[in-house]
């Protein structure tokens, strides 16, 4: 335990700058979750792989000589592939069945990518340099680097395309029909196997991009991927399904917890408190509910 | 009834003669032992109850770790222990190693009961995804704390006492075997015993509709609660077992394994057939040659072969074995058939 972060307020704001910045990474992977647990109803384990592959993508472009803010596009279009390619050999299968399948089915997805990656690309923690130097704030007491502004500048660039997109476009609003009701969706004309490969393909090319940014602003390594699948399912419950500004706002405040974990506990229980953390966002769910359930009786 | 006696009384009497019969394979027929306990011991919640836990690896890995605590801290300091490598300062003698073997199995056991019944009224309250995401949950971050306290070894791991030298690596080995068959059996009795009562009956209605057995007049609650305290007994039992054999127990490789036994219990109940009984047996058993094989032949590609085989099992095989026998052979299953009815179902595919 290590109160330093209370003493010295200066070391609060940078918790909550770096917090914040981090959250709305977050938010971007949590949106992708969202996006196919409100459409197709399934909960995706391998979300975290997703995100990690996207950023060994940035990372080779960078290992390449390519500058890895570049990965940002191209990570996006490749992973857009993969998820089609998933979706058609695996998740298709599990869409309409019981939701444990389809976790238990992305589980082993998760272990498969987890093991290929680590065979691809080794198992060293890694990250692509983009030399974009650091922001001095308050007489140099908050250190930002510019690489961390630079990637939640992208996702809120990329959310906001997406949101517009899913508003105007066609395929926005057969995606949003077979969301409220995907049967009344079929009998209206909507191809919703269709709908369900590019909503697989689009939540993959955001893990992507959020993969890219992680690969730039922090380290990317083959066993990393099951946490942001955590934090996202995380974000996503609190938030509700369909509620964007709560998935923002709950992923600053998750970013935010856990610069502040990191503070007082330690870097070596980051992770765990971030488990903990969902078990008890659970709990008290379930007692929250329980009382509704009450009220009812 | 006649029939049944004499095939556990077979299978009694080869268990106990296996490591001697085949002496090559002591370690293996242990592991097999904590394979099906464990599998068992899911099957209670997820195929008997419904609710699909990633979290009974949690009591896994609790007993493992009190087991080995239990051991050392009874004749020597546990921090002086784990600091760096105590196993070589202190030796525990064979009288000790065995005191504080059974001591520490009892506590191994007991307290994950105790937690269980403590957090199961919290955690047994959510449904469906949001159980199974829980228990992920719960069973990594058991992991990653674990792996931050100094006393039980951090993050460079925890050596359990070596076996005493009375009858040198054979006597080890039998010791184990014996240790986990005997767990194996008080397992298999026990989850037979309850299987044979009501409250079989009640943990079925609970997976079929909560809702309904709560209208029933069914304190839902207490029955997932015992339901899980007892998992989490043999559990940890398999745990503290498994310790000893494995003589290292590392916070996320070994203990809260959640990518290795927290998954292989799942499916081994699920390859088998869950709900039913013989079924994890059966599972664990295919599933333990085909990994060894695996594991052997293909040093590396485990994962992926692991990986795979979660797919293929979920997706196209989510009956198991045992769900196959029974639509092969319905009738061993004591189901009859109306012909005339097949043939109807025959001729609408």
């Amino acid at each position: 335990m290590d109160f330093m972060v209370f003493q010295y307020p200066m070391i609060s704001v940078q918790a909550c700058l770096d917090g914040i910045l981090l959250g709305i990474l977050f938010a971007l992977i949590a949106y992708g979750m969202a996006l196919q647990w409100g459409v197709m109803n399934i909960i995706n384990i391998a979300q975290g792989d997703l995100v990690i592959l996207g950023g060994y993508i940035a990372y080779f472009m960078y290992l390449y000589g390519i500058h890895p803010a570049w990965g940002v596009i191209v990570a996006p279009i490749i992973m857009y592939f993969v998820g089609v390619g998933l979706y058609k050999l695996v998740i298709n299968k599990v869409v309409d069945r019981d939701l444990f399948i389809s976790i238990l089915a992305t589980f082993g997805i998760s272990i498969l990518f987890m093991q290929l990656m680590n065979f691809a690309f080794g198992a060293d923690v890694v990250l692509a340099n983009s030399g974009y130097g650091t922001t001095f704030l308050f007489d140099s007491a908050v250190v930002l680097p510019n690489s961390k502004i630079f990637s939640a500048f992208i996702s809120i660039l990329f959310a906001i395309c997406l949101v517009i997109y899913m508003k105007k476009s066609k395929l926005g609003r057969a995606i949003r029909a077979t969301a409220q009701n995907a049967r009344a969706a079929k009998i209206l004309g909507v191809d919703t196997e269709k709908v369900y490969a590019a909503t697989f393909g689009i939540n993959a090319a955001l893990c992507g991009v959020a993969g890219a940014l992680i690969s730039i602003t922090f380290t990317i390594h083959p066993y990393m991927g099951l946490p942001y699948t955590i934090r996202s399912f995380m974000i996503v419950i609190v938030a509700g399904l369909g509620n964007l500004p709560g998935v923002a706002l709950s992923g600053m405040g998750l970013g935010v917890f856990e610069e502040f974990a990191d503070y007082i506990l330690g870097t070596e229980f980051r992770i765990g408190a971030v488990f903990l953390l969902l078990v008890l966002i659970l709990v008290y769910r379930r007692f929250k509910l329980s009382r509704k359930r009450e009220y009812l009786k | 009834m006649n029939k049944n006696l004499i095939l556990y009384a077979a299978i009694l009497v080869f268990g106990v003669l296996a490591p001697f019969i085949f002496p090559a394979f002591k370690v293996q027929l242990s592991i097999l032992c904590v394979l099906i306990v464990l599998a068992l011991t899911w099957n209670i919640q997820g195929g008997e109850m419904g609710y699909n836990t990633f979290g009974n690896i949690l009591f896994y890995g609790l007993g493992m770790y009190l087991c080995a605590s239990v051991q050392v801290g009874m004749f020597f300091p546990l921090a002086e222990w784990t600091e760096s490598g105590g196993e070589k300062t202190f030796v525990h003698t064979p009288a000790q190693f065995f005191q504080g073997m059974a001591v520490g199995l009892v506590v191994a056991a007991v307290v994950p009961t105790i937690v269980a019944g403590l957090i199961g009224y919290a955690i047994l309250g959510l449904r469906g995804h949001y159980f199974a995401i829980c228990t992920l949950g719960l069973g990594v971050a058991a992991g990653e704390i674990s792996g931050g306290i100094e006393i039980i070894g951090a993050g460079q791991g925890f050596t359990t006492p070596p076996f005493p030298d009375v009858g040198g690596l054979e006597a080890r080995g039998e010791f184990f075997y014996l240790l986990s068959f005997g767990a194996l059996v008080l397992t298999f009795i026990a989850v037979r015993a309850i299987y044979s009562t009501r409250f079989k009956l009640i943990l079925n209605a609970i997976r079929d509709n909560e809702d309904k057995a709560e209208a029933m007049g069914i304190q839902t609650m207490k029955y997932k609660i015992i339901g899980w305290m007892i998992s989490a007994f043999f559990c940890g039992l398999a745990g503290g077992i498994m310790g000893g054999l494995v003589g290292y127990i590392d916070s996320t490789d070994v203990a809260f394994d959640g990518r290795e036994m927290g998954v292989f219990m799942v499916l081994m109940a699920i390859l088998g057939g869950k709900g039913t009984l013989w079924g994890p047996v059966i599972g664990a058993t295919v599933f333990h040659i085909f990994k060894e094989g695996f594991w052997t032949f293909f040093l590396g590609w485990q994962y992926v072969a692991l990986g795979v085989l979660i797919v293929v099992i979920v997706i196209y095989f989510p009956e198991g074995i045992m769900g196959w026998l029974r639509e092969k052979f319905p009738e061993r299953f004591g189901e009859t058939i109306d012909e005339a009815d097949r043939k109807a179902q025959v001729e609408l595919k």
